[in-house]
């Protein structure tokens, strides 16, 4: 039998087997943030520990950062604390950072990326649940807590046990209206938000080999929802395309031989699964959720369900019936942005649904790019503009209002219609404040509607 | 080396519900700090507001240190603020139905003990602590039990797990550093690290 690519990552990085039983596995790239990290350095710093790999280690500010006005110090004294205490960790251990100054800053998994620091056949851990996210492209990414930033600080490793692998093939030609958003959701929803628990995701079938490498990120990013802390498409012509002449890929002559090694370390044609799960793409429409978790979404020409594991729970706090079609469900909200679906491409999915339209009179809705670099190509093909004069506010780059640790939130029991990634209770800043997920043109359309519509409909007009 | 555990001993504290998401044992408004200090009393804040009776806000499991709960406990955010918050408030073990894996490793790095039993012991045990509070419950890694009163269940708890917080392992600092040359040789291997 043939290895998959989880298994050829897992043994060319394995250090050694621990006395535990774990295997302790070397992490090729390291990202890190203001959030999860300054507890970290503090632990290293008590036990008179250095960074071993510094240049391993790169550092941005995304989660924190008020998205109108970014002057220093930051109105939040809390969040202008978060930001200084990560500014004198890089500083003082030579951890390259592209601050707010620098137009590298963004979202984490965004830049990551962007930057070409995401390479196939790599080990990649950060200090945040959608690291899977780099999947996209090939490389095997955790997400970790602040234990475990702090031993990849001292130690460039960390201790794992063995995860299986579960093929997903997603086959056929997703329709118009039906992009990777709705592809995971569909996927979480079948499989459970525990279903991926002990596995590494393989996405697969010709639906994901004809995605771009920012849709392959979106479906990537929420493996994690789905239980799965690793989620990855193997590296393809598409994913070689894409890192070429980026800032941190292999340059040159090197690059072709960066593109041998990386077309190795894709899955063999024979590849032993644990799990095999196959979904026609044309089974597919846009989704959106109805519960307080990621699994709980029907698709739009659907209705709410009424009876069922957790049903009464999430309709309760909801405040949704269930037998009700999901359409048509007012919102207050509209959010585009977050590491799922912030990306050029997505930007450029809700400004064809806005594009000559008005936000519905009673909807706050906001388009926050994932970085810098995304925000200016936005702007260099004037899709700020169509936004603004759509009525959409045009923000600057960080996580906003996905979990709201920055001024952007939702007011008591409004109803957001987001592009991010998470739907539970009190995600969005208000405890009592409730999330539909759906795809960046959903979340337009709905903006448009000022409920929650198929963008099929609004499509054929555009 | 950390601490080593081989058994933890207090009242039980049962809270229901599957996919309790990390979001919700601690808001992320509480990680807007630079230590994990106080992080305890926030523990599930935005549920206890929204449910008086919430166990966390009973004080008859005030004194609680095995928290019993359902199906895929912890998930979602990988916030390590979720079980710094669980043990600052006193609690010392989770015994539940299962645990989402990032929450489950995120634990066992700061020594928080996380076992499974079956949905049938779970509802068991969060009956018995329901109808006598005060009931001592012994959990023993060493012998894979827990007791409480006149029950005793065998625990499932993954070896590695187990070992680590037998063994005082559990802080692995020290363990991914006794071999470093070893790190510094998968550096020098790795194409992308070497050179292409």
């Amino acid at each position: 039998m043939g290895k998959t690519l989880l298994r050829k990552v897992w043994d060319q990085h394995t250090v050694r087997k621990l006395p535990t039983g774990q295997t302790q596995l070397f992490i090729g790239l390291h990202l890190i943030h203001e959030v999860t990290t300054p507890q970290a350095f503090d632990m290293l710093r008590v036990r008179g520990i250095g960074v071993a790999f510094p240049d391993r280690t790169f550092a941005t500010t995304d989660h924190i950062i008020p998205t109108l006005d970014q002057s220093r110090p930051f109105a939040d004294p809390l969040a202008e604390a978060m930001l200084a205490a990560l500014e004198s960790n890089c500083a003082e251990y030579g951890i390259p950072f592209w601050n707010l100054d620098s137009d590298r800053q963004g979202i984490v998994h965004v830049i990551g990326p962007e930057l070409g620091l995401t390479q196939p056949g790599m080990t990649i851990a950060c200090g945040d649940s959608h690291t899977s996210t780099h999947g996209a492209l090939g490389a095997v990414a955790f997400g970790i807590g602040t234990s475990q930033v702090r031993d990849v600080l001292a130690s460039q490793s960390l201790a794992f046990d063995p995860l299986k692998v579960r093929r997903i093939t997603v086959d056929g030609q997703l329709a118009d209206g039906v992009f990777a958003k709705d592809v995971i959701l569909e996927i979480i929803a079948r499989l459970g938000v525990k279903g991926g628990v002990g596995h590494a995701y393989e996405y697969g079938g010709s639906a994901i080999e004809a995605m771009s490498i920012d849709e392959r990120l979106t479906v990537c990013n929420m493996s994690i929802e789905g239980g799965a802390r690793v989620g990855y498409v193997n590296p393809d012509q598409t994913t070689f395309d894409y890192l070429r002449g980026r800032p941190f890929a292999p340059q040159g002559e090197a690059f072709d031989r960066a593109v041998s090694w990386w077309r190795s370390t894709a899955s063999d044609p024979n590849a032993d699964y644990d799990d095999v799960v196959e979904i026609p793409a044309s089974e597919i429409e846009p989704r959106v959720t109805w519960g307080i978790n990621p699994g709980q979404s029907v698709g739009v020409s659907d209705t709410i369900p009424a009876t069922g594991a957790g049903v009464d729970e999430a309709l309760a706090f909801m405040g949704l019936s269930g037998g009700a079609p999901i359409r048509g469900t007012k919102i207050d909200v509209a959010f585009v942005g977050s590491c799922t679906n912030s990306r050029l491409s997505d930007l450029r999915e809700a400004a064809r649904i806005a594009k000559g339209q008005r936000v519905a009179s009673h909807v706050k809705a906001l388009v926050v790019p994932g970085s810098q670099a995304v925000l200016a190509a936005a702007e260099r093909e004037g899709l700020d503009q169509v936004f603004r004069d759509a009525g959409f506010e045009w923000r600057g780059a960080g996580c906003s209002m996905c979990l709201a640790m920055n001024p952007d939130r939702l007011d008591g029991e409004q109803v957001s219609a987001s592009s991010s990634n998470r739907n539970f209770k009190g995600r969005q800043g208000s405890p009592t404040g409730r999330t539909l997920l759906m795809s960046p043109a959903m979340v337009a359309a709905a903006a448009l509607a000022g409920e929650v519509v198929d963008v099929r409909t609004v499509m054929s007009h555009v | 080396m950390s601490s080593q555990i081989d058994r933890i001993d207090g009242p039980g504290m049962p809270l229901r519900g599957d996919n309790i998401d990390t979001d919700r044992i601690i808001p992320a408004r509480f990680l807007k700090a630079i230590t994990f200090d106080g992080l305890g009393d926030h523990v599930f804040e935005d549920d206890r507001a929204a449910m008086p009776d919430h166990p966390f806000s009973n004080p008859a499991y005030g004194q609680a240190k095995v928290l019993l709960v359902n199906e895929n406990f912890g998930s979602g955010s990988s916030r390590e603020h979720a079980p710094q918050a669980l043990k600052r408030w006193g609690i010392e073990a989770c015994v539940g139905e299962s645990f989402s894996e990032i929450f489950r490793g995120n634990s066992l790095a700061i020594g928080l003990a996380c076992v499974t039993v079956s949905r049938e012991q779970v509802e068991q045990l969060m009956a018995l602590v329901e109808a006598a509070p005060d009931t001592p419950l012994a959990l023993s890694l060493r012998e894979r039990s827990l007791t409480a009163g006149d029950l005793r269940v065998e625990i499932d708890v993954d070896e590695p797990v187990r070992d680590a917080l037998l063994n005082g392992t559990w802080d692995a600092t020290g363990m991914l550093l006794d071999d470093f040359d070893v790190v510094r040789g998968v550096a020098e291997r790795v194409p992308y690290i070497r050179g292409f």
